[in-house]
């Protein structure tokens, strides 16, 4: 197997154009761990570690810029996420352990596209632009448009992801983030919540609720949002947004949880980020 | 002297630190092919044919069924009943059907596609729910009084069934065992694992040779836990058949997929109770049903049952108990030795029933356990009377000081009700465990471990015994023993490697039995050689007699001295070589008859009492073990750092069975096969632990050590369990108990009351 490593995207995407069946690889923490059958119809790999241009977090304008291999550790110290997306920070701060962290790049999370990834409810709710860089160029995807299905997202052949584009949020927000795992470190969630929301003359003014492993991708539970958008905030707003997000998913029972404890964790997680919108 | 008890460093350390230690898979191996195993896609099903297709594999690949076995197709640990390789029926999945060998690991793999197997599935026996129907793979009956009449008469009778589910081993290294054939057709044997003579009695037995004709080596392990006490006959078995096959030295690396599925685990259990209790709160009689599921093939688990039934009622005062065990069997991987064996499954039943009857007395889980605590002059169901070694109520006593723990346990029963909407819920547990010491019953004697040591030719003794070590230190003790009995410095000590030609069958390295039994018989033969040693010396001087060995150093009565060593040496070079063995024997008084199962089952006890708190979380109900206390008395400690390493290890090990571990079956298939799935806890998940080590010595020997291996496993799980009880309300008589089984409990309102009950009332009801 061919193995390249580029020190520019665009000697990186010539490659991708001669060869596009090359599989990316960033911090490699979930390639490493992929079954055998998986790696054969790749031809090499792409490491895109080398390439600066898909490294670091920078504000541009009104929207904050992390390049996809950018590692959760860097996500979970940067004073600019910490300030502004606090619960990126978080989810960064509990994806695998540190030493997983030092390497696991924010775009293989992507990528990886497991409904289980601890960033992807977050990105989900800070309403995330993603930037493909391909041999037919750039171009721009919601990060809600981006996983079509289980495991399956928006790349086209060859394509890879270049950035993540995050908008400022909303003044006066407040972002929450709760990981429910297996055990403490090292642990896939069973239930992943993500929430941003604003209260502005006693009323919900914003809910944006996502959620990882209750579904085939993570989800944006707009159902919900809808139903709590413009109540008055009041406790059994909490009850009900919690009842309501347990009703629109569709967990399964697998080798890690229930579908039941799923929608129960579901439930219960989600009312008490919207309880203590109310404190 | 003062070695005993102190901390020296282990030998082992700094390589295992630095990594430079080799184990069974780094060793290098000229020439070796490499072994894999096919194995049963399915639960039950009978081989309706067997087709090795040769021109399909790599060139020179070997296959070995169980049609090319020499001899019996047995294991050998108690009977045959465990084939080396499944013959007509497959009874498990993941069960080795044929091996394979071939120059590479791929080449390997890629020859178990040419054979093609053709099988017919039966209707398979797939957990305990419905195994408990057929005809038991063993069982054990255990009687002391009259324990159907006291509970027919009861002044109030508690029942309850606990179930606990697998455990996994998880050793960090995998099993690994390689064999070669010499040119003079005898057979060597190396690998990771427990008991070399284990493995040697499986490979005499299959091949018909002498024992001379078969050596095994014992290589460095990366743990064990039980796990390489059966198990390693089983591969090595296959990698001295295929050796022969393929007429190269073969390895057989597992990895650790193929570890879980194929492997022995902890066997699940269900434990019923039915308890007569007067108006204190005192046992009066019990009665209790010990079922495990022993997997597909019977192993070791006759004698699993029989420490379980031995430990079933508990540190506990009962003048009248029943207690019927069998061991039924499963299409699921055998079940076998486990840190414990046996133990921690009973005394969970055990310590969650005294939790249940506490709450119908509107009593505490001290009080419960003080009022009916074991103690010196009681009697065990087996009729043993406790000698003065029996600490139960000091282990108990001192848990309970150290914590606090009746006014904490109070005080957080009583707030419960109050605790505000998203308050973590902090509650607090208590087990009280015992755990018999050395080889059940007749065991040792059964055994005659024989243990030697020899003078070297450079004034040195060499100890040799089969004793392996697996991270429990018994390579830093055993010298320690020898020294201090001898007065002998640490490097006038060394140890022969476990490698069956150069040491005897000192017995297995299980049951917490090496330092006890070995160690005690260590230090025995290591003074035999400096009596002889001395002896001859003080002939040779003008004043004779009264030398004495301190400190290394032979002392003359005039003052004056020579180092040992020295003093050795010159009699090796004098008198040529010296041996000196010796087998153990069992005190006389140890009899026991296993018949009627009266008699003395273990020597001595070694108990502890542990206190755990935990908190909830409110919305997930995730349980995080925050601390541990743990009291053990061990008779003796010999190492202090090692041995609190025992007790640490061992609690968190029983912590998280009790709490996250979970093997999840379907079909008969391990769904959590693998380390992303199969959760064991990290050091985030690891409580801190506060240690407090008690000493009443046994007079028996090995300087009072009582064996501690096993002892920790007993007590986190109930602790644990009992934990949640105090923090949530909710009873769980279950395990592990995860937060996907509590829901289940929530749903069901398996809550205990939440305040204890009016005693008069819990006894008008249950009358
Ligand atoms: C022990 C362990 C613990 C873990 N714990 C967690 C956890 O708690 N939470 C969690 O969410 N995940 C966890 N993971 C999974 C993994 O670490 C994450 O998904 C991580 O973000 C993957 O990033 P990576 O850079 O290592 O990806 P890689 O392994 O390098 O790649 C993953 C996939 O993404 C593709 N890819 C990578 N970068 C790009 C790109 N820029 N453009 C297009 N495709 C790309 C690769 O081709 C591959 O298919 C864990 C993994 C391990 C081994």
């Amino acid at each position: 197997m061919k193995a390249l490593a580029p020190r520019t995207l665009d000697e990186a995407l010539l490659q991708l154009t001669q060869t596009p069946d090359l599989r990316p690889l960033a911090g490699c923490t979930d390639l490493m761990v992929s079954e055998p059958e998986d790696r054969r119809d790749w031809s090499g790999v792409l490491d895109l570690r080398g390439i600066s241009e898909l490294r670091g977090i920078e504000w541009r304008g009104e929207t904050l810029e992390i390049g996809a291999v950018t590692a959760f550790s860097e996500i979970r110290d940067s004073p600019e996420v910490r300030q502004s997306f606090p619960a990126l920070a978080e989810a960064a701060s509990r994806i695998g352990g540190w030493q997983i962290q030092n390497r696991a790049s924010l775009g293989g999370n992507m990528a990886n596209a497991s409904p289980a990834g601890d960033s992807l409810p977050v990105l989900l709710v800070l309403d995330a632009q993603v930037v493909l860089v391909g041999p037919e160029g750039k171009r721009s995807v919601p990060y809600r448009d981006f996983h079509l299905g289980y495991r399956q997202t928006a790349l086209g052949p060859g394509e890879i992801i270049g950035w993540v584009q995050l908008p400022k949020p909303p003044v006066g927000a407040t972002q929450f983030f709760r990981k429910v795992g297996t055990r403490e470190a090292q642990a896939i969630s069973k239930v992943v919540v993500a929430l941003l929301a604003s209260v502005s003359d006693g009323q919900i003014s914003d809910y944006r609720l996502a959620a990882g492993s209750v579904a085939e991708t993570p989800v944006r539970l707009t159902e919900v949002e809808e139903s709590i958008v413009g109540r008055a905030l009041k406790p059994e707003v909490a009850d009900l947004a919690g009842h309501l997000a347990a009703q629109a998913v569709r967990p399964i029972d697998d080798v890690r949880s229930t579908a039941e404890y799923r929608r129960f964790a579901l439930a219960q997680v989600v009312r008490r980020m919207t309880l203590q919108l109310v404190r | 002297m003062t070695l005993l008890g102190s901390s020296p460093p282990r030998p082992d350390g700094a390589s295992k630190v630095d990594g430079t230690l080799r184990y069974a898979n780094d060793l290098p191996m000229d020439g070796a092919w490499h072994g894999a195993t096919l194995r049963s896609p399915y639960p039950h099903a009978r081989i309706r044919a067997l087709q090795w297709h040769p021109e399909r594999a790599p060139a020179g690949a070997v296959c070995v069924t169980a049609a090319d076995l020499p001899g019996p197709n047995g294991v050998q640990l108690l009977d045959d009943e465990w084939p080396v390789l499944a013959a007509e029926l497959v009874q498990h999945v993941g069960e080795p059907v044929a091996v394979v060998a071939a120059p590479s690991k791929l080449a390997a793999r890629q020859a178990l596609r040419a054979i093609e197997v053709d099988y017919e599935p039966l209707e398979p026996t797939l957990d305990l729910s419905t195994a408990g129907r057929q005809e038991p793979l063993y069982s054990l009956e255990l009687k002391s009084g009259e324990a159907e009449e006291e509970l027919a008469r009861a002044h109030l009778l508690v029942e309850g069934t606990y179930r606990t589910g697998h455990q996994e081993h998880i050793y960090i290294e995998c099993q690994v065992m390689s064999a070669g054939w010499e040119a003079d057709g005898s057979l060597v044997v190396e690998g990771s694992m427990q008991c070399p003579y284990f493995v040697h009695r499986s490979l005499i037995h299959v091949f018909g040779l002498t024992a001379e004709r078969v050596v095994v080596k014992a290589t460095p392990m990366g743990g064990g836990f039980g796990g390489k006490e059966d198990f390693p006959s089983v591969i090595a078995l296959h990698a001295a058949l295929l050796a022969k096959a393929c007429g190269h030295p073969v390895r057989i690396a597992y990895d650790r997929h193929e570890d879980i599925i194929g492997t022995t685990k902890r066997h699940p259990s269900v434990v019923t109770h039915r308890a007569a209790v007067d108006a204190e709160g005192h046992l009066q009689a019990m009665e209790i049903d010990v079922v495990l599921d022993g997997g597909a093939f019977r192993t070791l688990s006759p004698v699993v049952l029989s420490r379980a039934v031995l430990h079933a009622a508990g540190p506990y005062r009962c003048p009248n108990v029943h207690i019927r065990g069998k061991v039924v069997r499963t299409n699921t991987a055998p079940n076998g030795a486990f840190r414990g064996f046996g133990a921690p499954q009973v005394q969970f039943a055990m310590e969650r029933q005294m939790d249940r009857i506490a709450r119908r007395l509107g009593l505490d889980p001290l009080e419960i356990r003080l009022r009916n605590v074991l103690e010196e002059g009681d009697r065990l169901p087996t009729g043993q009377t406790m000698d003065e070694s029996c600490s139960a109520r000091l282990c108990l006593e001192k848990a309970a000081r150290e914590t606090d723990f009746k006014q904490r346990w109070r005080h957080l029963e009583a707030q419960r009700r109050d605790i505000a909407d998203g308050d973590s819920m902090p509650g607090v547990g208590l087990s009280l465990y015992f755990h018999g010491a050395g080889f059940t019953g007749n065991g040792e004697r059964v055994l005659q471990s024989v243990i030697e040591a020899a003078l070297l030719e450079d004034g040195r003794i060499e100890v040799r015994t089969a004793a392996v070590e697996m991270g429990q230190g018994c390579d830093t003790v055993l010298p320690m023993m020898a020294a201090e009995a001898s007065g002998l410095e640490l490097e006038d000590v060394v140890l022969a490697p476990p490698d069956t030609s150069r040491v005897p069958d000192s017995g297995p390295s299980v049951a917490s039995r090496t330092s006890m039994v070995v160690g005690g018989e260590v230090a025995h033969v290591v003074s035999e050689i400096r009596d002889r040693v001395l002896a001859w010396w003080s002939d040779r001087q003008e004043s004779g007699a009264a030398h004495t060995v301190e400190d290394g150093l032979v002392r003359g009565e005039k003052g004056q001295s020579w180092p040992f060593r020295e003093v050795a040496r010159s009699y090796a070079e004098a008198m040529g070589p010296l041996v000196v063995s010796r087998q153990h024997e069992p005190p006389e008084w140890q009899v026991f008859d296993e018949e009627t199962y009266q008699g003395v089952a273990y020597p001595t006890y070694a108990f502890g009492a542990d206190v755990v708190e935990v908190e909830v979380d409110p919305d997930t109900l995730e349980v995080s073990p925050k601390k541990v206390t743990a009291v053990c008395e061990v008779g003796r400690v010999l190492h202090e750092k090692l041995c609190v390493g025992q007790v640490e290890g061992g609690t968190l090990q029983a912590v998280a069975w009790g709490l996250m571990e979970e093997v999840k079956l379907e079909e008969g298939r391990y769904l959590n096969d693998r380390l992303a799935t199969y959760i064991i806890p990290t050091i985030k998940d690891s409580p801190e632990m506060e240690v407090h080590l008690l000493e009443k010595p046994w007079k028996g020997g090995a300087f009072g050590a009582k064996g501690v291996g096993e002892l920790p496993m007993d007590g986190g799980a109930p602790a644990a369990v009992s934990a949640v009880e105090n923090a949530t309300g909710i009873e769980v008589d279950a395990i592990p108990a995860t937060p996907e089984r509590f829901l289940a409990l929530t749903s069901a309102r398996r809550q205990v009351p939440s305040e204890p009950e009016d005693p008069e009332r819990a006894r008008g009801a249950d009358r």
